[in-house]
């Protein structure tokens, strides 16, 4: 009976609208199955993620009050009075933490599969502004709760902003809402999480995955080599979509387990007045990047250490979203491409300076 | 006209600055020690220097100089003239004159301003009062004076911890003489009071913890007018701390029959030198009790001592549950935020129980105890609900794997059987 309903609705809709584009993208995309396949979802969690976040964060914007004195106090109703609102409180934490980390996954595969490469190029520039304004949700999102660690790490963050020349002191200004980090910064990180992220974020998104949609899947070298009869694909409709679907399942459940077992502290409430409190640090995918700048003398010959730090990290990520353009002649002699090397070099830089910002 | 003001100006800015320039040399006089201070070089050169000389000496910083209180000419190297009396050389004072000798400075608040605004000069006419002091006049020479607790030569400021009257020093100041066993056999005092005073709860908050708010000796004898605290005045001693005990007590009829019997006030339970932290079992009809030192079984004061005892064990063992059980929910990490600060008024209100067994009286214990019995049952309550809704999650998470783990066989199974299928 459901199945006659469905398909009544369905046909209603395809006489006025004709969804005959829809039914042939569903019916005719294809995606290749090779050893790298797993690499494929990755993007599909992040997606899955977001939409997470997009519905915890509406949850949480029901009872969410921002203000000097409205905000911790609104967090801690939020985790202790509302029903199953510790649930979605430390979900929308965890989830934001494994988003950024999943478009990390996302971007490396694609990056050492050489899925950027022509056709795809502008594929890659929207994902890297999508994961841009994914670490930018996190640092406004960060302050939201009004507790003391994350006072003091967004004073730190904005100073290091600060440190920009030319516009590194207006910027500061315009973030902070004023020369420091005030009730101003919290009202202003509020709309920029709720309000102005949100709707750039849902625009690049929607450019990428239209962009996916219609190229469709990139396909290794080596998967592309294959003579035709080798080359294995599955349906994108339903087989790859249950896959897709099989492991947001997963990914839920491990997200549940980590909010129930791992709950996200809250601290106290921030005090401008009082003292920093020990441990300070950034989220943890800002902390190479902190690191970086915490080795760096305060001074390179007659640049301040730390200004040139920022310009190398702001320089290096625009060289980054510009990977497609770049061309560096392989040899036949070299068993690695030049590019992958830097890819590698980059990840293993990441993943130190971030484990010596938690050891040191 | 313009002539005649700048002349007018000019003479009142050099009057100014002469004015100004003879007040900094005066001061600089004061405060600076003469170029030529022949006492201390000869006696440096000889090695014949005052034992526990110390350059960092409060006296020597202010820029005073053997002179300052010995008299003499320090600018002469010839020691005929320098140790002349008719320079005023008064050399080494007698010990009956040393209060005297301090005081000619220390009691002259025209002098001592310069130096510290603040400081008292009542401290020679406090030590003559003291029993100390009334020893030297009558002239016993065994007494302390201003040097057998402060030194002569290496002086420091009450608030330095070199001084040997900073306050973690005290104790072992006063015991130089006061744990002279042979000495205080003349006075028929006992030499034990540092011993016991180290095993109480003041000594070892101030000598163990560095705890400076703790009481040292002159907190309850005084310093310069130094005297033992009598009968009449030990409650009020006491009381200067712990005031609310002090005003409950002197309300009481008990106060009256201590002071005719000749009891001791606070002492009386709580002994001296050798405080303890009181406990619970002080009270009641226990074998540690104080009351049943002076109550029989059947008297008034015993029945309300058995009443006080039994009511504050009830809100201790009902904080101990809470607090127990608010660990637990902490272990869990549950909200336990509220919890806390029921805790917080329980803490108080057994605090304050405690201090209104000082009024000897149930009534007045049991309105507070209800107060505070009240609170942790509304904290065992608390804890037990956040403790109940710690096993739901975990039960209904349990329930949503089970859920999703249905999902995910269906879906795997699906999966399969369409790859099958082709």
């Amino acid at each position: 009976m459901l199945k006659n309903i469905g398909s009544k609705i369905v046909s209603s809709i395809d006489e006025r609208y004709d969804l005959t584009p829809v039914r042939n993208l569903l019916q005719h995309k294809k995606v290749p199955e090779h050893r790298h396949s797993v690499w494929y979802y990755m993007g599909g969690v992040t997606l899955f993620l977001f939409i997470v976040q997009l519905l915890t964060g509406i949850l949480l914007l029901l009872y969410y009050r921002p203000g000097e004195d409205s905000a911790y106090e609104s967090v801690r109703f939020i985790v202790t009075e509302v029903k199953f609102g510790w649930l979605i409180r430390n979900v929308h934490s965890w989830s934001a933490n494994l988003l950024v980390l999943f478009a990390f996954v996302h971007m490396f595969s694609v990056f050492f599969s050489k899925a950027y490469e022509k056709p795809r190029e502008l594929t890659w520039i929207t994902g890297f502004i999508i994961l841009v304004f994914s670490l930018a949700f996190g640092f406004s999102g960060y302050l939201l709760p009004w507790n003391e660690l994350a006072f003091f790490a967004t004073k730190v963050g904005t100073d290091i902003v600060g440190v920009v020349p030319v516009i590194g002191q207006p910027l500061k200004v315009l973030l902070r809402g004023g020369e420091d980090v005030t009730g101003a910064t919290l009202s202003r990180f509020f709309g920029i999480h709720v309000a102005i992220l949100p709707a750039i974020f849902t625009f690049f998104l929607a450019l990428h995955l239209l962009f996916i949609q219609r190229q469709g899947m990139h396909e290794p070298e080596e998967f592309k080599n294959l003579p035709e009869e080798k080359k294995k694909y599955i349906p994108f409709f339903p087989d790859f979509a249950l896959k897709d679907f099989l492991l947001w399942v997963v990914v839920f459940n491990v997200l549940i387990f980590l909010a129930l077992y791992f709950p996200w502290e809250l601290g106290n409430k921030a005090d401008a007045f009082a003292s920093a409190p020990k441990g300070i640090r950034p989220e943890w995918y800002f902390m190479f990047m902190f690191q970086s700048l915490k080795f760096l003398p305060a001074h390179i010959l007659f640049i301040e250490g730390e200004l040139l730090g920022v310009l190398f990290f702001g320089v290096a990520g625009f060289i980054w979203m510009l990977v497609p353009y770049i061309k560096i002649k392989h040899r036949s002699g070299w068993k690695f491409q030049p590019l992958t090397l830097i890819g590698i070099f980059v990840v293993i830089f990441i993943v130190i300076m971030t484990v010596l910002g938690y050891l040191l | 006209m313009r002539t005649r003001f700048f002349y007018l100006s000019t003479t009142v800015l050099l009057t100014t600055f002469l004015f100004g320039f003879a007040i900094q040399k005066t001061d600089n006089k004061t405060k600076q020690a003469p170029k030529v201070d022949n006492c201390l070089s000869c006696h440096k050169d000889i090695d014949d220097m005052p034992q526990g000389y110390s350059d960092y000496d409060v006296h020597r910083q202010a820029g005073l100089t053997c002179a300052s209180c010995h008299g003499g000419d320090p600018s002469s190297t010839n020691q005929e003239v320098a140790m002349s009396p008719a320079k005023g050389y008064v050399g080494v004072p007698k010990r009956k004159d040393i209060p005297k000798f301090c005081g000619k400075c220390h009691s002259n608040i025209d002098y001592m301003r310069v130096y510290q605004p603040r400081i008292a000069t009542d401290q020679v006419t406090q030590y003559y009062t003291s029993m100390h002091g009334k020893k030297l006049m009558a002239g016993d020479e065994n007494v302390a004076e201003c040097a057998s607790c402060h030194t002569a030569h290496g002086i420091f400021p009450v608030k330095d911890p070199r001084s040997t009257v900073y306050k973690l020093n005290i104790p072992n100041t006063c015991n130089k003489c006061h744990g002279n066993s042979e000495l205080m056999k003349k006075y028929n005092l006992p030499s034990n009071q540092l011993e016991e005073y180290s095993k109480s709860v003041h000594g070892i908050a101030l000598l163990k913890q560095n705890d400076l708010g703790a009481p040292a000796c002159n907190d309850c004898h005084g310093n310069h007018g130094a005297m033992p605290p009598g009968i009449t005045s030990i409650a009020h001693v006491c009381g200067m701390c712990h005031s609310s005990n002090m005003e409950y007590f002197n309300a009481t009829k008990m106060a009256k029959a201590f002071a005719e019997q000749d009891f001791h006030g606070c002492e009386q339970c709580h002994g001296n030198h050798c405080v303890q932290k009181p406990t619970d079992d002080m009270i009641g009809v226990g074998k540690n009790s104080k009351c049943v030192d002076c109550h029989d079984k059947g008297d008034v004061g015993y029945v309300a001592a058995e009443k006080i005892e039994g009511e504050i064990v009830q809100l201790k063992n009902s904080f101990d549950t809470a607090t127990s059980k608010w660990e637990e929910v902490r272990q869990k990490g549950m909200n336990d935020v509220d919890i806390g600060f029921l805790l917080q008024d329980a803490k108080q209100d057994l605090i304050q129980s405690r201090t209104l067994v000082h009024t000897f009286d149930p009534a007045k214990v049991v309105v507070k105890t209800k107060d505070g019995m009240d609170i942790t049952n509304k904290a065992i309550m608390l804890s037990d609900k956040e403790i109940s809704e710690y096993y739901t999650r975990r039960n209904g998470f349990a329930a949503a794997t089970l859920a999703f783990l249905v999902i995910v066989g269906a879906l795997y199974f699906k999966i399969k059987d369409r790859e099958k299928r082709k």
